[in-house]
């Protein structure tokens, strides 16, 4: 049934949404940090792209892949190796020739912007643009995980209340009221700071207590949708009850999800880099936005440790805001010009 | 409307049951408890070379210290006990120091109320105008200009906005124009004038007060604006028009006081936060509010202050949601009271 109609309508949507700058220049600064996210290895790394030695050529960074995938292991020839101290025989180093999870006491702690450090280094001399970039794949899979967490169970719970109506939606109702009055940041405080330190913990906690605006959401688009005659029809042709609601309903109400999805990604960032700031959930090790933010406000001479950072939050979050307001603009057929 | 409020009540307390009941069992079932937290940093301290009659009598006082607290008991006792001393307001004492929860939330509860009547109040009188003059000039250039520029100071983190203020307005190592924490200067005397302890209150407040503000203002102001633009489409707005009002008179007497309605039960849902509190602007600036309270407490695994203060907020917030809807109600006669639940 998603033939021709839903194909213009996409174009349509397409079409209004281009005419937006702001949001396609947002969608252009998402797409970049998802690459700058993806390829983080390839940007910022302590291993060379390719190393000479002893006439014999290595590729260090795909050993590397290879290893963690358990696909290959280390050349005896490059264990232990410091690929920074080998005689110059060729070597290719990326950009940013450093690691944020490997602390060098031999570099300067505290050391302000320089060619050395672009970004400058934090307190243990770890590079904070390392640290940047690094932190972007954090981040970013933080926020979609989340997001697809809250899409999941928020679609989920809501289609239902919304398809069955009655005693269901009356029962889920409750659970929705629920959550809408818990104090959710302080919930996730709680939670985050009596649970173990970890990356997985703080995604399933921002999951599984941001899902109500989703749920209320979709609960509302189902009962719009689930009285129109395509549904009847669908009941009619003896379609089950989770076909009608998940291949007949649920593609109808997508495009608006999409939207609510955008602003989950923004606050889950924002949530993510906030406990980091706070020291709670995530482990003292792992270098995100948040924490690198974090150590400039004991160390208030350190003004590049709370820029940068802070900047690279502010532009993240503010791309995935501005992504989801222009395509709330396109879908609403009111403001069609 | 009182049959449909006292229903509306009745309806709240299983809301809150399950509230506290969850921020409960989440304490109560994380690992580790903070009798174990507190021994750690004091008798049990190098633990690994006791002996084994210390170690002994190191569990022993732990486990003595859990009845005292009545950490022992099966958790749906421990629950009752808790909910059965809340029904005459007794919120339990803290861990931490044996004094009433109620008593140290009650002494932090005014500065954290003064500090958000002030941003909130702020927040309305920059929000409003803001949101008409965007609606009005909807599409010219400044207004998408203005737009743009708070839709970015909505996604501003507040917590880098405070650190950024910190370092650079209050003394970190560049100008020293605002106080770095707390709310009153050093030589504070109880004593001084009004207008002086005014003044000297106000410099303090100043700083956490945008960082409350600004995000709260630029969020208020897209509703604000949106609100406007819905209501010029009415058809009673080409009417007043079509009879030959002065657009002004449209504008503010017409859609303005539509638009405003959504804007009342947004002060309804703010109330929660009114006692809530900010955690991180409170840490940031270091004011000794309700905020600052309950991250300490839950770094300290205090259970009584969590729970009292989850107790109290979610109270606030079901009160406010309750306020929401009556105050719509009242303030538009087309929602009737019967099925306001959709």
């Amino acid at each position: 049934m998603n033939n021709e109609r839903s194909q213009s309508y996409r174009a349509l949507v397409w079409r209004q949404f281009r005419k937006n700058r702001r949001a396609v220049a947002s969608l252009y600064g998402i797409f970049a940090l998802l690459g700058v996210a993806l390829f983080a290895d390839l940007i910022a790394n302590d291993m060379p792209y390719y190393v000479v030695m002893n006439g014999r050529t290595y590729f260090p960074i795909a050993i590397d892949y290879g290893a963690r995938l358990g696909l290959v292991s280390w050349p005896g020839a490059l264990r232990g190796v410091d690929f920074k101290k080998l005689p110059n025989e060729g070597a290719l180093f990326p950009p940013i020739p450093y690691l944020p999870r490997r602390a060098d006491l031999s570099e300067e702690s505290f050391s302000p912007p320089t060619a050395r450090h672009w970004l400058g280094t934090d307190q243990l001399g770890r590079d904070v643009a390392s640290g940047m970039v690094h932190g972007a794949r954090i981040s970013l899979t933080i926020g979609i995980v989340v997001a697809g967490i809250q899409l999941t169970v928020g679609i989920l719970l809501g289609g239902l209340a919304g398809y069955y109506g009655g005693w269901v939606d009356l029962a889920l109702s409750r659970v929705f009221e629920l959550m809408l009055a818990i104090p959710t940041f302080f919930l996730i405080l709680t939670v985050a700071a009596v649970l173990p330190p970890s990356i997985y913990n703080v995604m399933a906690i921002l999951g599984l207590t941001g899902w109500i605006g989703v749920a209320r959401f979709v609960r509302s688009e189902f009962f719009k949708l689930r009285g129109l005659d395509f549904v009847t029809a669908a009941r009619g042709l003896g379609v089950s009850s989770s076909a009608v609601m998940f291949r007949h309903i649920l593609p109808n109400a997508l495009a608006p999800v999409l939207v609510s999805a955008s602003f989950s990604v923004a606050s889950a960032i924002l949530a993510e880099s906030a406990l980091s700031f706070l020291g709670i959930g995530v482990p003292a090790d792992l270098v995100t936005w948040g924490s690198i933010l974090a150590v400039s406000e004991q160390n208030t001479f350190a003004w590049w440790l709370a820029v940068f950072p802070g900047f690279a939050i502010f532009a993240t979050v503010t791309a995935y805001n501005l992504f989801g307001d222009g395509l709330r603009d396109a879908l609403d057929p009111r403001l069609k010009v | 409307m009182l049959r449909y409020a006292l229903r509306r009540v009745l309806l709240m307390i299983p809301t809150f049951v399950g509230i506290t009941f969850i921020a409960f069992l989440i304490m109560h079932l994380a690992p580790g408890d903070p009798v174990e937290l507190y021994f750690h940093g004091g008798l049990a301290a190098g633990i690994q070379g006791a002996s084994t009659e210390r170690l002994a009598d190191i569990q022993k006082a732990k486990e003595a210290e859990r009845r005292r607290l009545g950490l022992d008991r099966p958790l749906p006792v421990q629950y009752a006990v808790w909910f059965e001393r809340l029904v005459t307001l007794d919120l339990g004492e803290s861990f931490k120091d044996n004094r009433p929860v109620w008593d140290k939330i009650r002494e932090r509860l005014p500065v954290t109320i003064t500090l958000n009547l002030v941003s909130i109040f702020l927040t309305y009188l920059i929000a409003i105008p803001l949101g008409i003059y965007s609606s009005v000039r909807a599409g010219s250039w400044p207004e998408s200009l203005l737009t743009t520029s708070v839709f970015m100071l909505y996604s501003l983190p507040s917590f880098w906005v405070g650190t950024l203020i910190l370092i650079y307005f209050c003394g970190g190592d560049y100008f020293l124009w605002f106080p770095p924490a707390g709310l009153h200067s050093l030589d504070y005397d109880p004593s001084w004038p009004l207008l002086r302890q005014l003044r000297d209150y106000s410099w303090h407040i100043a700083m956490p007060v945008v960082c409350e503000t600004y995000a709260a203002f630029a969020a208020l102001s897209r509703y604000m604006r949106s609100s406007m633009l819905e209501n010029a489409l009415q058809d009673y707005v080409r009417t007043a028009r079509a009879k030959g009002l002065p657009e002004r008179v449209v504008i503010l007497k017409h859609i303005l006081r539509n638009s405003l309605i959504p804007m009342v039960t947004m002060l309804a849902d703010l109330l929660p936060s009114l006692i809530g509190g900010s955690v991180i602007i409170e840490t940031i600036f270091s004011i000794p509010g309700i905020g600052q309270l309950g991250y300490q407490a839950v770094l300290a695994r205090d259970y009584p202050v969590v729970l009292g203060l989850f107790a109290i907020s979610s109270a606030l917030t079901l009160v406010g949601i309750l306020l929401a809807d009556l105050l719509l109600a009242v303030v538009d006669p087309r929602i009737s009271f019967g099925r306001a639940e959709q």
